[in-house]
């Protein structure tokens, strides 16, 4: 089981969020070339240790996180609230 | 034969063949079985290396050296054969995919390994018992009927067929209609199975060494050499290696290996459970899917049931088990098969799959010249071993990918020709 430390209602089991996936600067659609989008939606860093991704509290707060975890061992190191910044 | 890591022996040997005579031979004369493949010194240069020694770098190593003459070629792991996607997967058999390219490509596979037994002189014992997707509401049905269709289109035995003959071929299933997903039909694959995936290993390891090939394990690849953007070398944790031509064939590490050559990957890695329970009477002759309950289930020929599941739900290179997944799987099995409510799982287990955004996987050259990828084997990679070897082997020996794996190269994702199997790729072993 891996717990992740939600900022508003505390540790809770991962079943409960949805995995939105690696965090990164969204290309403005308007403006951004057919390369840019296409390597915004397929490619990824996958790294194989700590990487920044969001995750989304369904079965909670139902808020968006900004998560610090380590791929290798699914440690978490942090999560605070993507929108606010908040901490818990 | 000498059996230690010293012999760094040149060439071809003829292997020592397997028959029911020569087992009778040394069981009345003894004496001991020579090795199936042979260590060696790592060498300083090869004509080609491949990364991963799993049943697709293996493959491609055989046919690279017995259809294309090229057998100065090593294949590194960075453990031991066969340890990766290769000896965790649940060994299923089976090519009634939903694109024409994919049904073409999966079946070129089936067809190998109908034959590979003889092929490589070694039992993997390929069990083509039928294989059976269960539909539990109205688009999976239809989307069992649109396979179907695809796949006699290409020659493959494919057909939907409704609950009553389901039961005759799986008794055990709960085909009533009263369950919380009721089994609405299925689609039925006889050619599909199961095989040894071990002795798959095994046996194109010893096929790739008789021709020469040399297999190097605990041999961790650290870095690849490119220079005016070609290959020029691997580097490993036993010494450096020049070569013109690097395949990367891992899987679970496809992205790490990729990124020291400078190639970005479409990939994202996500482990996947199984598990098996303890040896039973045999009951169970076909392989059982359910995409609905993401289980498939099948039973070994020592009588224990494989169970295995979709990918976990969030990217990670960690293979520890979870008790989500043992009560998952063990309530969907029961929600099948009701009887096996006493059945106890000996152990579980996962792997790593390198997952594609199009469920297809990802062959063929890169931008760097030189460095081929065989990646993105996501949840379907073991069935495609011996048509991917065939394929890659060709690409290295020509530099140009085959026909039957055009549709697979690196490029598609720039130019939006996505091959899109996720309806029959996702959970469908």
């Amino acid at each position: 089981m891996m717990l992740l430390p939600c900022p508003w209602c505390g540790p809770r089991n991962a079943t409960e969020f949805r995995y939105v996936g690696e965090a990164g600067p969204r290309p403005d659609p308007a403006s951004a070339t057919p390369e840019e989008w296409r390597r915004f939606l397929y490619v990824h860093a996958n790294p194989c240790g700590p990487v920044r991704e969001t995750w989304y509290h369904r079965a909670g707060c139902r808020r968006y996180l900004a998560v610090e975890r380590d791929t290798a061992t699914n440690e978490v190191r942090s999560a605070v609230d993507s929108a606010t910044g908040v901490a818990r | 034969m000498t059996n230690n890591g010293s012999s760094r022996t040149n060439g071809h040997r003829h292997p020592s063949g397997y028959s029911a005579w020569s087992l009778l031979r040394r069981g009345a004369v003894g004496g001991k079985w020579p090795r199936a493949w042979r260590e060696h010194d790592l060498g300083s240069s090869y004509d080609a290396v491949i990364i991963g020694g799993g049943v697709h770098g293996l493959a491609t190593a055989y046919y690279l050296a017995r259809d294309h003459g090229m057998r100065n070629v090593a294949v590194l792991d960075k453990a031991y054969i066969g340890s990766g996607g290769s000896g965790r997967n649940t060994a299923i058999l089976r090519s009634n995919y939903l694109t024409p390219e994919g049904v073409r490509f999966y079946d070129r596979s089936v067809k190998l390994y109908e034959h590979l037994a003889a092929d490589l002189n070694y039992n993997v014992m390929f069990s083509q018992r039928g294989h059976l997707t269960l539909a539990h509401n109205d688009a999976s049905l239809r989307t069992m009927h649109w396979r179907t269709e695809v796949n006699k289109l290409q020659g493959v035995d494919s057909s939907v067929i409704d609950p009553d003959e389901i039961k005759k071929l799986v008794p055990y299933l709960d085909t009533s209609p009263g369950t919380r997903y009721p089994i609405l039909g299925a689609l039925y694959h006889p050619p599909g199975g199961i095989v040894r995936h071990d002795a798959v290993v095994w046996g194109y390891a010893r096929g790739a060494d008789a021709h020469g090939v040399h297999i190097h394990q605990q041999t961790e690849v650290t870095g690849i050499d490119v220079s005016h953007g070609r290959v020029t070398g691997v580097q490993t944790n036993r010494g450096r290696i020049a070569t013109p031509v690097v395949l990367n064939a891992t899987a679970g590490w496809a992205t790490l290996i990729s990124d020291m050559a400078g190639v970005s990957m479409p990939v994202q890695t996500f482990p996947l459970q199984a598990a098996v329970t303890e040896p039973v009477r045999p009951f169970l002759d076909t392989v059982v899917v359910s995409g609905t309950l993401h289980v498939y289930v099948s039973q070994t020929d020592r009588g224990e049931l494989v169970f295995g599941a979709s990918v976990d739900p969030f990217a990670s290179y960690s293979m520890r088990g979870s008790l989500e997944f043992t009560e998952g799987i063990a309530g969907h099995v029961l929600e099948l098969m009701p009887a096996l409510h006493r059945m106890k799982l000996l152990r579980q287990w996962a792997g790593l799959c390198d997952m594609t955004p199009d469920y297809s996987p990802i062959m063929g050259p890169t931008p760097v010249e030189g460095f081929y990828v065989d990646v993105g084997w996501g949840t379907y990679g073991f069935k495609a071993g011996p048509v991917s070897g065939e394929a890659m082997a060709a690409t290295l020996a020509t530099g140009k990918p085959p026909e039957i794996i055009a549709a697979f190269g690196l490029d598609r994702f720039a130019d939006g020709r996505l091959v899109g199997e996720k309806g029959a790729a996702a959970v469908g072993h």
